[in-house]
């Protein structure tokens, strides 16, 4: 890993040099031999932006020369001098060098920590991308899967509209972060989503059919109706059953990722999040217990710009969620949300890192919520339709990744068209389906409240039953008992 | 933790023995963030391990409780049975000596109140070792309600408690006394209190049953009623606030004494409960804050009509 100071001021070089070396050896004692080879990015130095070029794990320190007589001297890093011991000090948490110049680290960058991204706007690969190799049926799966999720969410929501069901939240914008990142993992690593991600449980094989009657909540919901709409779950594909209260998700991820290292299982936990999430409390006791424990957990971001009616600025001050990361000792990555190759790339590389270093890894995807929050939702009423407009038609992943695809041959005009047609057909099926299915019987009011149901609840089931056989024209028709 | 791999024990300056015993990696000494380590616990179990985890005391678990009752109470219903969550929540509950409001309230009637989890709490060493290897080996999340003045106190035990396989149910009280004249119903430290006010109520004639609750949630209703029916006076008890407390739920919510056994009552139902205040932290008036045995002798004998009925709550 190589740095190198912007600095026209220093004391001496070596002081320079110890500096450099002493910051690396106190912040990251033991992670140098680690190192991957990926990009690290610090804070600024009094107010001046640092980068690091990207390097291959070449060589540990390398200082650009400045004019000075007394390098060659004390270039000799590994031993320590007295003058070494006077300019340090150990405190519990290990040794700092301390510095008689009172500096406060800016409280930003000038730059702000650069997003990756492989495809341009129009979908066309950038030149020495850092780009993963994507075999022609999984990026065709790839491309189908997001354009099922962008129909699936029209008919839902307009199904919502007609009344059909109580609520639903669409990922408008968001299909690439869906399944790209679905895409990247395994059937072996545990989701946590908050609700924006139902992608990464179509990606990994629930039906449409399947998503209808937990939206319907009748008796074939794996739900068994117990929650409103959007709210899926599945033991079977591990996708964890969405939790409303936000954030709650973080630390069980920990807890999850925990259970995978003790188990030596090669797995990870993925917890999805959105840039509003990240200012609960649960956002801070997640990444800092991850870290702490050594937990193999992906914590992905959803920046979309928008928490409902909350836009980013007026959620946090920070670049991001990204350089917070680095507060946590979490290696993070900020990448291109709307370009799915490069949500891919990152999140392979995030997972082999996670397991194979057992670490947490922070991944923040920059996006565009192009739908409203909700079905509960009118988003024009607190932004403009101009931006709204713009991202929906001029910065759509979907059709960036169609580009990307057809240009190498691998889609056509023809099947898009039968695939549209398809997927909108098996929608209003699933959905006529769904809606003549029956509701729940009534048992399953009292199940699973505990493991087997107690002496009250199977009481008040039994009153429950007498009282709906006295009073029949009083009970629903429809629904069974 | 010997029988089970799966269990560990999670929370802040948690004990020494254990850690070096089992290690590390099941002994955890966690960061102070209750939310973090409850929520890590839950998604934890979740995934199938067995968590045990530590509050310092059940004031700073209202820190955690969105995980405890939105995330481990609801999940096996919310995920109609694919996630149950074997998870246990324990620590001292209620008054101490002198630690003030802030760490001596009673969570019975919190926890008590939400469907999805069990609340158990014991008395003695007996109640303690059987109840939680209950409370670890059950399949759903439970609240432990321990009592810090109890860690001090020796019990008799006999040889069968003492077994490695000794367990208690989960949803059954214990008579701890046998009497016929009047029923007091209590839990952890309580019990201790009512047994002592019982020895002096037999002075003056009155034979006490003392009932020690040992499950909150669920309540055993048939042996509170069982006795009450052969009594016909029912003194509760309980350290906590008296609004909606645990007493507040034997006298007269559902399924319980009034729904059940009204026709069997001889005199109204004695509620003694701690004073409606914050903790006061001044020793003199702490102790007038909590029930003392002379409470529970003076409500029992007004149960059985042998004193003026009272103005205010002791």
């Amino acid at each position: 890993m190589a740095i190198w100071w912007a600095r026209s001021s220093s004391r001496t070089i070596a002081n320079h040099i110890r500096k450099c070396m002493n910051y690396k050896g106190g912040f990251m004692e033991g992670a140098v031999a680690n190192q991957s080879c990926w990009s690290l990015l610090s804070l600024s130095h009094r107010g001046r932006p640092v980068s690091m070029p990207s390097s291959r794990g070449t060589a540990l320190c390398s200082v650009q020369r400045f004019k000075s007589t007394v390098a060659e001297t004390q270039l000799d890093l590994s031993s320590s001098s007295e003058s070494d011991e006077e300019q340090s000090l150990d405190f519990p948490g290990g040794k700092v060098t301390y510095t008689p110049e009172m500096n406060f680290i800016s409280e930003s960058s000038n730059k702000r920590v650069p997003c990756f991204r492989v495809l341009n706007d129009d979908g066309q690969l950038i030149m020495d991308s850092d780009f993963p190799q994507v075999s022609k049926e999984v990026a065709v799966k790839m491309y189908s899967k997001m354009v099922t999720l962008q129909i699936m969410d029209i008919t839902f929501y307009e199904a919502q509209r007609q009344g059909r069901i109580s609520f639903y939240l669409t990922s408008a914008g968001e299909e690439a972060i869906n399944i790209a990142s679905a895409a990247a993992l395994t059937e072996q690593d545990i989701i946590l989503p908050q609700y924006r991600e139902p992608g990464v449980l179509l990606w990994r094989g629930f039906t449409l059919q399947e998503f209808a009657n937990q939206c319907f909540g009748n008796k074939a919901d794996y739900g068994k109706g117990r929650q409103m709409p959007i709210h899926y779950g599945s033991k079977q594909h591990n996708f964890v059953t969405i939790s409303s209260p936000i954030a709650t998700q973080l630390p069980q991820a920990a807890g999850i990722a925990y259970s995978l290292k003790m188990d030596n299982k090669k797995a990870c936990a993925v917890a999805y999040i959105g840039d509003g999430g990240t200012s609960e409390g649960d956002f801070h006791a997640g990444l800092n217990f991850a870290a702490v424990m050594e937990a193999p957990v992906i914590f992905f971001c959803r920046n979309n710009g928008w928490a409902i009616s909350t836009h980013v600025s007026e959620q946090f001050r920070s670049d991001g969620i990204v350089v917070k990361g680095q507060g946590y000792g979490i290696r993070s990555i900020r990448v291109d949300g709307n370009d799915a190759l490069a949500v891919y790339a990152a999140v392979s590389a995030a997972r082999e890192m996670a397991i194979h270093e057992q670490r947490p890894i922070l991944i923040e995807a920059l996006t565009y919520r192009v739908g409203h929050h909700s079905t509960s939702d009118d988003s024009t009423k607190y932004r403009e339709l101009d931006e709204i407009d713009y991202w929906k038609m001029g910065r759509n992943p979907v059709h960036r990744f169609r580009n990307w695809v057809q240009s190498n041959g691998w889609w056509t005009e023809q099947q898009e068209t039968e695939l549209r047609n398809s997927i909108r057909k098996q929608l209003l099926q699933a959905i006529q389906v769904a809606e003549k299915t029956e509701n729940p019987p009534l048992t399953e009011l009292f199940s699973d409240v505990y493991d087997h149901p107690p002496s009250n609840l199977q009481e008040q089931e039994i009153q429950l039953r007498q009282t709906i056989n006295r009073h029949p024209n009083d009970y629903p028709c429809h629904v069974s008992v | 933790m010997s029988a089970d791999p799966k269990v560990f024990l999670m929370g802040e300056e948690i004990t020494k023995g254990l850690l070096e015993k089992y290690g590390p990696e099941r002994v955890l000494d966690t960061p102070i963030t209750e939310a973090g380590f409850t929520g890590i616990g839950v998604g934890a179990a979740y995934y199938g391990l067995k968590p045990v985890v530590e509050f310092m005391t059940f004031n700073f678990s209202m820190q955690a409780i969105d995980h405890i009752i939105n995330s481990a109470a609801k999940s096996n219903y919310m995920s109609a049975g694919q996630i149950n969550v074997p998870i246990v929540f324990r620590g001292p509950n209620g008054a101490a000596a002198g630690v003030g409001a802030q760490h001596s309230q009673c969570y019975a009637s919190w926890y008590g109140s939400v469907p999805g989890l069990k609340v158990l709490s014991p008395y003695s060493s007996e109640d303690a070792r059987g109840l939680l290897k209950a409370a670890i080996r059950d399949p759903d999340p439970v609240v432990f309600l321990e009592n810090e003045l109890l860690y001090g106190e020796s019990f008799p035990v006999s040889d069968e408690v003492l077994d490695s396989s000794f367990c208690l149910p989960i949803g059954k009280a214990k008579i701890e006394r046998a009497g016929k004249d009047v029923t007091i119903t209590a839990f952890s430290k309580m019990v201790g209190h009512a047994l002592k006010a019982a020895e002096l109520l037999e002075k003056d004639g009155i034979d006490a049953e003392v009932i020690n609750l040992r499950s909150i949630r669920p309540l055993d209703r048939s042996t509170i009623n069982a006795s009450v029916r052969k009594t016909n006076r029912l003194v509760t008890v309980e350290e906590g606030f008296p609004q909606h407390g645990v007493g507040a739920e034997i006298c007269s919510s559902s399924a319980s004494v009034v729904e059940e056994s009204f026709g069997y009552l001889d005199a109204p139902v004695e509620r003694v409960a701690g004073a409606d205040v914050p903790m006061p932290y001044a020793a003199n008036l702490e102790r007038m804050a909590v029930p003392q045995i002379e409470d529970i002798v003076r409500a029992a004998k007004r149960a059985c009509y042998r004193s003026v009925a009272l103005a205010a709550a002791a």
